[in-house]
């Protein structure tokens, strides 16, 4: 751990210029990722007291907080900006853009101005969706399901619509960023199989940005055209097939599922790997793992529409592909374990996170498997059950890997340690909070309970009064890091580089690091987490 | 500035976070490369939409096809196509560093597009006069194929209106590139904004290659 010694780097990224100006025109990746932390957590808050609200309207059975019609907005919003807004830009677009350059030893993305731009386009999107939000709301949920999104809605669509496809732009140019990045601004002898393997699972994931973005950005400009000028694309009575929007729709959005979670996946790989000072069991499968969920993701979007009207081979084909995504992601939680075997395995926050994905990441994936199944996934078709398993690889996998990051990248960006012990703590309260909340819902699910219902049986009341309460105590272990990370940025103890002792490039420059990332360009001559193996001659 | 900065002689163009031109120019072409694979999708979107509807209404999309002007159509595709010829001219003659050369084909392969989107304007418009633009006030000749054939015109006006609309952004590219080529920006060592402008370029043309046959040439009409 560092030392009273450790001094804070005369010139760093932080205070090289005062100023908003210094901020809103820079095109430090660095200081772009901080623009990035402030807004995706700002949309986190509004999106999470949408789900306070739901929560809070489900405690009883009669509904009586909130209209049918109120309910139908604010679930639309929660997934709305938790989507869009927080799960798909948080880590790349945070931590991606922090760390990629640093990563690879460059002094910056390969098109910095772009970086800009893009922070600028997500806010524009972020703006548009404000609007919709504060002058009435949108009430389609977060699918946009044709026809009634693009007839029946009397709710704000179009700048809902307007505003995911201007936002969509901001993850295709980042990706473009990264991938570009990637390929042509490695520093010298760092080669594909030395990067860490949170650049491999940052690329494999712009390639799904690049790939599938334009297409739900298209497919969400016919929706807002359609409400316009009546085109009929998805309108039956006009000759066209709401059927083709959801085919449209979750060719994106099922691989956007994957931009959620392939980062968190990367992230954990470092976890793990400086947690328990070992190499990743079996770099290059993890490595194409990550490669692997990328390309599959695309290939088995057709399992969302098991119940609508989709042929029994098409359906046939569709489960057996979705099965196949099983096959990767399973190769990355063995790989970590395998990791952990016989490692020096640590307690610290961030590997209190990564133990934590590792959990809900697994019962998120299995549950995924009951879903690929056709039969099992008509019964649960829109029930909590879906609820419960996308929530389980969203919150507990994505923000899981995305707090365990921040957490362990913390010391890197602001130079200095936050309070191990309510860090603890809170990762603790977040893990229990989030079960309490989301496993009951399994269980609802299965019983029966529909999702996007504000009203139920009172036969289900006791099991979502455990999960509304479960929410607080959530909602609790969310609020907690937000105080003791803002407190440290002034008054934690100086990190020093490298408070974890962990190998990596990141880690050998100053916390935080210089604006050009690296005094001079550093040169690679050794493999990934080149943490030390057993001394030679020592048999293991 | 950083002290570093002075370990390095300025390059003409070469921007910071790059060690060279060479690695700058791979990146800003791979980086238009990737864009276009983005715009590939983002077309292919309508493209589906498109390979849908013209499965399962045959019929009423050759009778929609049928009254869009084939002539202007063919023009349009030689002007278009002429377009990429002159900026194929214009990346070759940056590769030379010819610097008046460059500009005069930049001009002539934006007043080509212009040609272009004039011909463009007059279809619309006709279409506009003949009750052919979607919504309500829309009427087709033969009423049994009114309401698929109203699929085929919105696709239409989508898919050339999009295509327009890139040729508009590349009028912007284009404008940019006259400037800095105008500067002297440009030369035998560092040509690669002409280079990805041009990439671009041949994009929107290829677009049109296929929205042709696939808007103009349907139904066995030749």
């Amino acid at each position: 751990m560092a030392s009273s010694t450790v001094l804070i780097p005369p010139r760093h990224y932080l205070n090289d210029g005062y100023g908003i100006a210094s901020w809103l025109l820079t095109r430090d990746h660095k200081r772009i990722a901080l623009l990035y932390l402030a807004t995706v957590t700002l949309f986190f808050f509004v999106g999470g007291a949408m789900a306070v609200m739901i929560r809070l309207d489900l405690a009883t059975p009669a509904g009586d907080l909130v209209t049918d019609e109120t309910y139908n907005k604010l679930f639309t919003m929660h997934g709305v900006l938790m989507v869009f807004f927080f799960l798909i830009p948080a880590i790349p677009a945070v931590l991606g853009n922090f760390l990629v350059p640093i990563m690879i030893g460059a002094k910056d993305l390969a098109f910095p101005k772009l970086n800009l731009f893009s922070w600028y386009i997500y806010v524009a999107g972020g703006l548009f969706t404000l609007y919709a939000l504060v002058t009435g709301g949108v009430d389609t949920g977060w699918t946009f399901y044709t026809p009634f999104s693009t007839v029946s809605s009397t709710t704000n669509v179009i700048p809902t619509a307007l505003g995911i496809f201007i936002t969509g732009f901001s993850s295709i140019l980042t990706g473009l960023n990264f991938i570009v990045t990637i390929h042509r601004m490695r520093a010298p002898g760092l080669t594909w199989f030395r990067m860490p393997l949170f650049l491999w699972s940052t690329y494999a994931t712009s390639l799904i940005n690049v790939l599938g973005t334009p297409v739900i950005a298209i497919t969400l400009l016919l929706v807002a055209a359609e409400r316009v000028f009546h085109f009929g694309f998805f309108d039956p009575r006009l000759g066209g097939d709401p059927v083709l929007f959801q085919h449209l729709f979750w060719f994106y959005s099922h691989p956007a599922v994957y931009i959620m979670v392939l980062p968190a996946m990367g992230v954990v790989s470092e976890l793990v790997a400086a947690g328990c000072r070992k190499p990743v069991f079996g770099y290059p499968f993890v490595a194409f793992a990550s490669l692997a969920i990328a390309v599959l993701g695309f290939l088995v979007w057709g399992h969302h529409m098991f119940v609508a009207g989709e042929s029994v081979y098409s359906a046939l084909i569709f489960s057996m592909l979705s099965f196949l995504v099983a096959i990767p992601s399973a190769v990355k939680v063995f790989n970590w374990t395998a990791t952990m075997y016989k490692g020096a395995v640590s307690w610290e926050t961030p590997m209190l996170y990564a133990y934590g994905f590792i959990g809900l990441f697994t019962i998120g994936g299995l549950t995924g498997l009951f879903l690929a199944a056709v039969g099992l996934d008509v019964h649960v078709t829109d029930t909590y059950f879906i609820v419960a398993h996308f929530h389980y690889i969203m919150v507990g996998g994505t923000i899981m890997g995305y707090l365990g990051g921040l957490h362990y990248w913390w010391p890197k960006i602001s130079g200095r340690l936050y309070n191990e012990g309510l860090a603890k703590l809170s990762a603790g309260i977040i893990f229990i909070g989030f079960n309490l909340t989301f496993f009951p819902q399994f269980v609802l699910g299965y019983m029966g309970m529909p999702r996007r219902y504000h009203a139920y049986p009172p036969d289900f009341q006791v099991l979502n009064v455990l999960s509304s309460a479960g929410a607080s105590i959530l909602g609790v272990g969310y609020l907690i890091p937000m105080v003791y990370l803002m407190w440290s940025l002034r008054y934690g103890r100086l990190a020093g580089s490298n408070p974890w002792g962990a190998v990596g490039l990141e880690w050998t420059t100053t916390s935080p690091p210089p604006t050009e990332n690296f005094t001079e360009t550093p040169v690679v001559t050794w493999e990934a987490y080149d943490y030390h193996a057993p001394a030679e001659g020592h048999v293991a | 500035m950083s002290p570093e900065a002075a370990h390095h002689p300025p390059v003409q163009g070469l921007a910071h976070q790059f060690d060279s031109l060479e690695q700058q120019t791979e990146a800003t072409t791979l980086g238009m490369w990737v864009f276009l694979v983005t715009e590939v999708l983002f077309f292919g979107g309508l493209f589906m939409v498109y390979t849908v509807y013209r499965t399962w209404y045959p019929d009423a999309f050759a009778a929609a096809s049928h009254t869009l002007d084939i002539t202007l159509g063919t023009i349009n595709t030689a002007v278009l196509i002429t377009s990429s010829l002159t900026m194929a001219l214009a990346v070759h003659s940056a590769q030379l560093g010819q610097r008046k050369l460059i500009m005069i084909f930049l001009l002539a392969t934006m007043a080509l597009g212009g040609v272009f989107l004039g011909i463009k304007g007059v279809e619309y418009y006709s279409k506009f006069v003949e009750h052919h633009v979607p919504g309500p006030s829309f009427h087709f000749e033969e009423p049994q194929f009114a309401a698929h054939a109203q699929i085929f015109f919105s696709l239409y006006f989508l898919m050339t209106g999009l295509h327009a609309l890139h040729m508009i952004i590349g009028f912007g590219i284009m404008l940019f590139m006259l400037g800095w080529t105008w500067k002297g920006g440009i030369t035998a060592d560092y040509y690669g904004p002409i280079e990805i402008a041009g990439l671009y370029w041949h994009f929107v043309d290829i677009v049109w290659i296929f929205l042709f046959p696939l808007l103009y040439l349907l139904g066995g009409r030749y």
